[in-house]
């Protein structure tokens, strides 16, 4: 038997704003978190600006005990297990205090890389052969699913707890996960979500790669610039989004508030074939994920009314609205509304799925569509495609109801996930 | 340093780790770290190193498989410290 999927809560710890309430007003507003980096400028990267969450202590003590934060050197856990938690509460459930796992709870909670201050800081006491002093924590916040080993812990899961990591596709591909392994019953209730770790040792790779730009370190609030003609590469990021995936059944017996209905989504890979290479999609991949998620969700393309897409502010945001366009069999005046999130929050890697993917579902559930930021300028390559009222400069007050979001990421891999108002019937 | 001495430093050591409880009120020689005080196995190595530190010893691997008990560690660290 096939469930019927639906979001009942979320959390999110973003550049821009930390939990639900700041950033819905963080969004709206189009609210920056960029902000120059100095440990960045003094590590001599190229771009010294960079997208982190300001998290407070009370923010930290009320999900983490002073034990577990001894010796703690993980963003990666400490930002995943704050949204987490806070989309537990949101849906209205309760920690499990029995001795009992909830067997038929679990998590499938992305990550890239997991304590990687940690390891950094392991690597020096291995080498100066003091490994004896590592302490026991280093495999728990260093190994990849450390976050849903924290997460599962805590809220007492008895299901599948499992981390899956699929570069910038992690966070869009982990609600799909989870909307499948509730939609075919294997358990009721799955927190889908996805974490990135901060710092130099995770974005200097992509520094080294000239795809960060290097041009706004004296005006970060302008440096990240979706669909912009002066688009000069992505801000790196980090931070967390998470969500209670769960059966309607389910969501409606307990009265729980539903957010949307997560009709169907795809994965698939380019492959590295034809012009897909391990750093750029394949359009033809990207257009059949985006084509398999719609015939998954048994809609039409002419239903789509909103797009969030991946849009990271480099050249290939043209080339991602040509393959929506063709996706979708719609352009100019025909073509969706469409925003990106990174103009405000930067690229946050494995977590830009499931934190834009919270913005997306809190647009259908409280009707507006934030703003696109700093694009001002519009790459003509873009306008030639679709209208400039197709790309939102002011918030828009509108009801939405159908909504695709799609990551791409390194490894020629794609993620389309269809999101729909849910209409008491 | 006497056992009092050595007692009075292993105890802020041992509270990090172990839960609140009455067991933990009454900490006494005879405390056994992990079916009296009920700390997690895996934090022994976070307490061997703590003792260290605080006490500037070093411990080898078969002293640390003995400090188990409160009285233990007591013993395992007035050795080392009569080594020094």
């Amino acid at each position: 038997m096939e469930h019927r999927v639906v979001i009942t809560g979320m959390g999110v710890v973003a550049p821009n704003a930390i939990g639900l309430n700041d950033f819905i007003d963080a969004i709206k507003n189009g609210v920056s978190g960029i902000e120059f980096d100095q440990q960045l400028a003094d590590l001599q990267f190229s771009c010294q600006i960079a997208a982190k969450p300001k998290l407070k202590e009370e923010q930290i003590s009320t999900c983490f005990s002073p034990l577990e934060l001894r010796n703690f050197n993980s963003t990666g856990i400490l930002y995943g297990v704050i949204a987490g938690m806070e989309a537990w509460a949101d849906a209205g459930l309760a920690i499990n205090g029995s001795n009992e796992p909830n067997w038929d709870y679990g998590t499938i909670f992305g990550a890239c890389t997991s304590g990687i201050a940690k390891f950094h800081e392991s690597i020096y006491k291995i080498d100066e052969q003091n490994v004896k002093k590592l302490g026991s924590t280093v495999v728990a916040q260093t190994m990849n699913s450390g976050i849903s080993a924290y997460l599962g812990g805590k809220l007492g899961l008895g299901n599948q707890v499992s981390t899956n990591s699929s570069a910038c596709c992690t966070g869009t591909e982990s609600l799909i996960l989870a909307f499948e392994r509730v939609k075919y019953g294997h358990a009721v209730i799955m927190l889908a979500g996805s974490t990135s770790d901060s710092g130099p040792y995770v974005w200097g790779g992509f520094d080294a790669m000239k795809v960060c730009t290097y041009k706004h370190n004296e005006s970060p609030k302008h440096g990240s610039r979706p669909m912009s003609n002066t688009a000069s590469g992505f801000v790196p990021g980090s931070g967390a989004g998470a969500f209670v995936v769960e059966s309607l059944t389910h969501a409606l017996a307990r009265g729980a508030k539903i957010y949307a209905e997560i009709l169907g989504g795809n994965v698939n890979s380019g492959g590295q074939r034809g012009t897909g290479t391990m750093t750029a999609p394949s359009p033809i991949a990207v257009q059949k994920c985006i084509q398999n998620a719609l015939t998954n969700a048994q809609i039409d393309a002419n239903e789509v009314d909103v797009i969030n897409g991946h849009l990271t502010a480099t050249a290939m945001d043209a080339l991602e609205i040509d393959n929506w366009a063709k996706a979708l069999n719609r352009k100019g005046e025909n073509f969706p509304l469409i925003n990106s999130l990174k103009g405000m929050v930067g690229h946050c890697l494995a977590a830009s799925g499931s934190i834009e993917c919270v913005a997306a579902v809190l647009q259908i559930k409280h009707n507006f569509i934030f703003p696109n930021v700093n694009c001002e300028d519009l790459n003509p390559a873009i306008t030639d495609l679709i209208n400039e009222n197709k790309i939102p400069q002011q918030m828009v007050s509108k009801q939405i109801n159908t909504l695709v979001k799609a990551s791409f990421g390194f490894g020629d891999i794609n993620a389309c996930i269809v999101f729909k108002k849910y209409h008491k019937s | 340093m006497n056992r009092e001495e050595i007692i009075a430093l292993l105890k802020p050591i041992v509270i990090t780790y172990a839960p609140p409880s009455a067991a933990l009120d009454h900490i006494n020689e005879e405390s056994d770290f992990i079916t009296d005080l009920k700390i997690n196995s895996a934090n022994l190595v976070d307490i061997v190193l703590d003792v260290e530190e605080k006490f500037d010893i070093t411990i080898d691997n078969q002293s640390m498989e003995k400090m188990l008990t409160v009285k233990a560690a007591i013993d395992v660290i007035s050795d080392k410290l009569n080594e020094k």
